[in-house]
């Protein structure tokens, strides 16, 4: 009962909530609402007893990922009348990729009514292990099962950050950077000296 | 307590509901009453540091000042700019002090006494404190005004800076406690040093992790040393600049509930939670909320220590220290432990 009633206020408010990622005119809105979209995607996931997946959704998309679209997007000047200009130059692209997300949506539908697919359960390797936490089954399937496919994903992510950084590094050499460890290494018998100089005649450093 | 409703006749679900309410309730009202008085202790240990007398007017020593300043701020008008975005910046305060609350559903006080005792708590309290940066963020975009924008800026990059070496020092931690429920993980150090100092701050490879964690602290809650978001010489009063009355007063509670959650989380994380900080006899009649809270109170101590002493850090500064010294580091010591481990515990 309780379940039901939850399931149905995280639902209708996901699909709301994705519904005005899309419609709100303001960009800082719609960044907002993907945020409230991913708290009750989380929401959902609680509600199927997987809490891990739950908690790092909310962790890397709403405490990361979002994060960082609202400081990107915070910080756009956007022309409402240009993005409008622009509307119907890429309207057959959006209208070509809503026909295939519908196909998709529909060909999903039929085999759903065509009978319940069974995930993981073929040879047990991805069903629940019994007695044991989220973290614990995901960490044994991860760490024994996927070895070898889980450390080529951070292979792959490690390759596409120091891929970032090397696009978009450039080294200056017009700024003047804070040097620690010059600083601390520096004795005052370096840094200061004593001179009498001869009255009118000044010192140069 | 849900046994107790279920004693006086109720079924289970409708003993299970009042029981958590009473439980929220339990939580919320304490806390309140505690950053009430937490606000009065910071500012009379800023004081005696700062050889000042501190509030010391309203009710016996100023017990009563935060009480005061309360009433005031309530009686105020609530101004909203008339070029501010009226719902969101409504709502950021709101925002604020949710998820100041949120997390302590999941902090243990003593053994038992926990809102909800989930398998994911230190997970949960990741998840949560990622999130107050959400109110900082959208006041600052609220206000429409280039002070708080600056802020906003500031805390976003800051609070994802110093979320990433958090992360990996809890990693360490919950490597050797094994778990990620805090109540196990308090459990874990008993005894951890020597066989009766219960803490995990004993331990050679995990004690500078603690003080990373407690810098880091500073900064996610952006306390002085790195309060860059509300730096008053460049900022005004930062995303509170155009804040008033009780909007104003929900950012400076959440603030608060924040710094002690920060402290709890000291507690509970290296220093042994309700556990006497010794194994020995006598030490175990005190109660052990009395040893989180003395513990806790230590460390906001060490809060308000640091704020009437250290100078505020550059910008550049703050980010320095944040990704090129405890990024590095605290990877190092998960390398560090993860190997220790491998070689005493699980070989």
């Amino acid at each position: 009962m309780i379940h039901t009633i939850a399931f149905y206020l995280f639902a209708v408010l996901l699909i709301a909530s994705a519904m005005l990622v899309i419609m709100s005119r303001n960009p800082v809105h719609s960044v907002l609402w993907l945020i409230l979209a991913f708290f009750n995607a989380a929401g959902l996931m609680v509600l199927v007893g997987a809490e891990f997946i739950a908690m790092l959704l909310v962790i890397v998309y709403v405490g990361a990922v979002a994060v960082l679209f609202l400081f990107v997007v915070m910080m756009l000047d956007i022309d409402f009348a240009e993005l409008r200009a622009g509307f119907m130059k890429n309207a057959p692209l959006g209208v070509l990729i809503a026909v295939v997300l519908f196909v998709e949506l529909f060909v999903g539908l039929v085999i759903h009514g065509a009978g319940e697919l069974q995930l993981g359960a073929a040879d047990g390797t991805a069903a629940t292990i019994e007695g044991r936490s989220n973290i614990e089954s995901i960490g044994a399937l991860l760490y024994g099962e996927y070895l070898f496919l889980f450390e080529a994903a951070g292979l792959i992510l490690l390759v596409a950050m120091i891929g970032a950084i090397v696009l978009t590094h450039r080294e200056r050499t017009d700024t003047r950077g804070q040097k620690v460890a010059r600083q601390v290494a520096r004795r005052p018998e370096e840094a200061t000296v004593n001179v009498k100089p001869e009255i009118g005649k000044g010192v140069s450093l | 307590m849900t046994a107790f409703f279920q004693s006086l006749g109720m079924n289970y679900e409708w003993a299970w509901f009042i029981a958590t309410i009473c439980g929220i309730l339990l939580i919320a009202l304490p806390l309140m009453l505690a950053v009430a008085m937490i606000i009065y202790v910071d500012r009379k240990v800023w004081a005696a540091i700062n050889l000042r007398r501190g509030p010391n007017v309203v009710g016996p020593f100023g017990l009563l000042q935060s009480f005061a300043d309360g009433l005031k701020v309530f009686l105020q008008e609530t101004i909203v700019p008339s070029a501010a975005n009226k719902g969101i910046f409504l709502l950021a305060p709101i925002v604020t002090f949710t998820v100041a609350l949120g997390a302590w559903a999941v902090i243990p006080f003593d053994a038992g006494v926990v809102l909800a005792d989930i398998n994911v708590g230190l997970l949960y309290i990741l998840a949560i404190s990622s999130l107050s940066v959400y109110g900082v963020v959208m006041a600052g975009w609220a206000s429409n005004s280039k002070y708080p924008f600056f802020s906003a800026m500031r805390a976003s990059a800051q609070m994802i800076s110093y979320e990433v070496s958090i992360g990996f020092i809890l990693i360490c931690v919950v490597l050797w406690a094994g778990t990620f429920n805090l109540t196990e993980i308090v459990n874990a150090q008993k005894g951890h040093g020597l066989g009766f100092v219960n803490g995990y701050f004993f331990n050679i490879l995990l004690f500078p992790m603690w003080v990373m964690f407690f810098i880091s602290s500073l900064a996610e809650t952006q306390r002085v040393p790195f309060d860059l978001t509300e730096a008053e010489s460049e900022l005004v009063a930062g995303y509170q600049t155009e804040y008033s009355s009780m909007s104003f007063a929900l950012f400076w509670l959440g603030e608060y509930a924040n710094i002690l959650l920060m402290c709890s989380l000291n507690t509970i994380l290296f220093f042994g939670g309700w556990l006497p900080p010794i194994d020995w006899a006598p030490l175990y009649y005190v109660p052990g909320i009395i040893w989180f809270l003395l513990k806790t109170f230590f460390f906001f101590f060490m809060f308000s220590w640091v704020m009437a002493t250290v100078p505020r850090y550059r910008y550049d500064q703050l980010m320095r220290l944040g990704w090129k010294i405890f990024l590095p580091i605290s990877l190092l010591f998960v390398v560090l432990v993860s190997g220790w481990l491998m070689f005493t515990r699980y070989a």
